[in-house]
């Protein structure tokens, strides 16, 4: 493959760096400026997310891998940043959504605190590092990165709850970057790589002997990556965290449980893999059962929650559990729909976290908790309309669009047909159920009903809170209902709902990509070959080094 | 060797675990430096322990693995280091924020049975 094509993959780790460092030497009043710049770099990024998608899917059947190797190393040596069809779509999702988050910020939030362009982009680059790179170690550094910037931007605008939560947030993701460490340092000892490609290859040859404290290296790892994910019991900091943080902010960290998910989800698929001898599924039982009790504490947590942000960061664990339990039972045709729920669920709880700010901000904070309490104790709202006053207004134009937004996102959310939330759920489903008719005459196995069971219930959950936080909200017609909203902030959440109508309407189309992606995914040559056989550019006149 | 730096690791790991648990965030901070302290020197015992032996490949004895030691972990101790370095500062700073803003240098943000 051409050269310059290869150099694309470097430019979303690139580009939000520089941008990002340049905008520290700016004054951080121009933050018109700022936010323009910040869209700017954005818009590119996603113009080159989108030709690695173009290009990754371009080649038929294998699919075009891009390597780009970091200093002209070659791959055995050096750090490689590996493009195949998965980090391409993950890539461009963040770009996505990263836009509609500082479009959102930009009417009002970014002036809660310093720098917080500068954070932004630097999460952003992170993620995409996590999502590009093809090395444990320089994982770990990306994770960093991406860390640093979270912990900056949920203390944005701080406020005492901020401060308390940032406080756990950060303590439990430093203890889960020294489990990282553990984990790849055992990973290395026993095999002596830390490219992943390499490592695909190294496992099923690892001796006897050192298998168990490979797999303790794996399991030690993994669970690294799953306390980001949000799998219980390793998410009791997420609603916190997530209800605390502002709301552009807590629509960006919706992809960063999803970072945790994707790496969980390659790492699984390229080291343990079918073909990868006696560790072969090491992890998928795990991850079943953990992605059930996620989905069952993410289900009690959204029925038990009051307040709509609470809700929504525990929309996230329901999230990330129905993906560890797609991911539990693996599969080709579950893991297209995985795919497909991963996008739309990461767009509808982004944007619902725009949404939710919209709503709470003419209320009352703890008008929530009053309306429910009220429910449980059966008091009659006493202060009913006064007779003078207009019975049957119209509602306002500003309340029809919320509450058109909230439904769109409860459906998405709970996946109710007619949006893609319902097409992705029966998607898993029905992988699930088809893993095990395929085979000869078997019966589906008590797991997976449950799993399925569970899907549906955590979604009938979703919907009753929903349903629930919605009456709350926008039926009981209260003075404080209107609050001031400016078109720059409803725009992002229009392209996000938008964006999973278009999954909807071209459901077809995508589900066969992502079928290709999973395909790939869980047939990794393309992604080892390309890998290992990528050769360092020659230099001018003294040849290849070495 | 093996055993003293073993040993080593486990009352680091174990004194930075216990003192994690703690209530008191300062607590919490120099536990946080001695799990990095251990989790470092792990790292390094998985290039595997030997004394006296250069990271640099001799060209007249290329083949014998034995007579180097690993210089990549080396390296990534380094690496992990520097960034465990700037993530404790980072905490400093948000705990020094976190006693200006609530008053108590409880975890919590207050005092129990407040």
């Amino acid at each position: 493959m051409n050269l310059a094509l290869e150099h694309l993959i470097i430019i979303p780790i690139l580009l939000p760096l520089l941008v990002g460092a340049a905008m520290l030497f700016v004054r951080d009043q121009r933050r018109t400026g700022k936010a323009v710049a910040v869209i700017a770099t954005l818009l590119v990024q996603l113009a080159v997310a989108v030709t690695l998608l173009v290009l990754t899917s371009s080649d038929g059947d294998g699919g075009w891998v891009g390597v780009y190797l970091l200093g002209n190393w070659s791959p055995i040596f050096g750090i490689v940043l590996v493009a195949d069809r998965t980090a391409a779509i993950m890539v461009t999702l963040t770009t996505i959504l990263a836009i509609c988050a500082m479009l959102f910020a930009a009417a009002r939030w970014n002036r809660a605190g310093p720098h917080f362009h500068t954070l932004f982009l630097l999460l952003v680059m992170g993620v995409n590092g996590a999502f590009l790179t093809g090395d444990l170690f320089n994982l770990f550094v990306f994770f960093e990165i991406m860390l640093a910037a979270s912990y900056g931007l949920l203390l944005h605008g701080a406020t005492i709850s901020k401060v308390r939560s940032g406080l756990h947030y950060i303590a439990i993701n430093l203890v889960a970057s020294s489990i990282f460490l553990i984990g790849v340092s055992l990973i290395y000892g026993v095999t002596g790589t830390l490219n992943m490609a390499e490592l695909a290859l190294r496992v099923p040859e690892v001796a006897d002997a050192d298998r168990t404290l490979l797999e303790v290296g794996a399991a030690v790892l993994g669970m690294a990556f799953l306390i980001k994910a949000g799998m219980w019991p390793l998410c009791f900091w997420l609603p916190a965290a997530y209800s605390a943080a502002v709301s552009p902010v807590a629509a960006l960290f919706a992809i960063l449980t999803k970072v945790g998910i994707y790496i969980v989800w390659r790492l699984s698929l390229l080291v343990f893999g079918l073909d990868t001898g006696p560790s072969a599924g090491l992890a998928q039982n795990w991850l079943l059962l953990g992605g059930g009790a996620t989905l069952i504490f993410g289900s009690i947590g959204v029925l038990a929650s009051q307040a709509l942000p609470r809700l929504t960061a525990y929309a996230v664990i329901v999230s990330s559990g129905t993906m560890l339990v797609a991911i539990g039972i693996g599969g080709i045709y579950v893991a297209a729909g995985a795919f497909y729920y991963l996008i739309g669920s990461t767009f509808a709880l982004a944007a619902l976290f725009m949404l939710v700010e919209l709503i709470e901000r003419g209320r009352m904070a703890g008008a929530d908790v009053l309306a429910v309490t009220m429910e449980a104790y059966g008091f009659e709202d006493e202060e009913a309309l006064p007779d003078d006053q207009e019975v049957g207004m119209p509602i306002p134009a500003k309340l029809a669009i919320l509450g058109i937004s909230f439904i769109v996102c409860a459906l998405l959310l709970a996946g109710m047909p007619p949006l893609s939330g319902f097409i992705a759920k029966f998607a898993i489903m029905t992988g699930i159920i088809g893993v095990h008719t395929e085979g000869a005459g078997s019966q589906i196995a008590g797991a997976d009903w449950s799993a399925v069971a569970l899907i549906i219930l955590s979604g009938l959950a979703v919907l009753i809170a929903m349903l629930r936080g919605g009456i709350n909200t926008f039926w009981a017609t209260r003075e404080d209902m209107a609050p001031s909203i400016g078109v720059v902030e409803i725009v992002p959440i229009t392209i996000l709902i938008s964006a999973c109508i278009l999954l909807t309407v071209f459901a077809g189309p995508a589900m066969l990509y992502f079928q290709d992606a999973a395909t790939e995914l869980h047939n990794p040559v393309a992604y080892i070959q390309g890998v290992t056989s990528a050769m360092p550019v020659p230099y001018p006149g003294r040849g290849v080094y070495p | 060797m093996e055993l003293i730096l073993a040993i080593g690791i486990g009352v680091l790991a174990g004194s930075g675990v216990w003192l994690i648990l703690r209530p008191r965030s300062f607590q919490v901070i120099i536990g946080l430096s001695l799990v990095s302290y251990a989790v470092n020197l792990f790292i390094f015992s998985m290039g595997r322990l030997g004394t006296g032996l250069p990271p640099v490949i001799d060209p007249n004895n290329p083949m014998d693995v034995s007579a180097y030691t690993d210089p990549l972990p080396q390296a990534l101790v380094l690496t992990a280091i520097v960034i465990g370095f700037a993530m404790t500062a980072l905490f400093l700073v948000v705990l020094i924020v976190s006693r200006g803003m609530t008053g108590t240098d409880h975890v919590d943000g207050r005092e129990p049975g407040q």
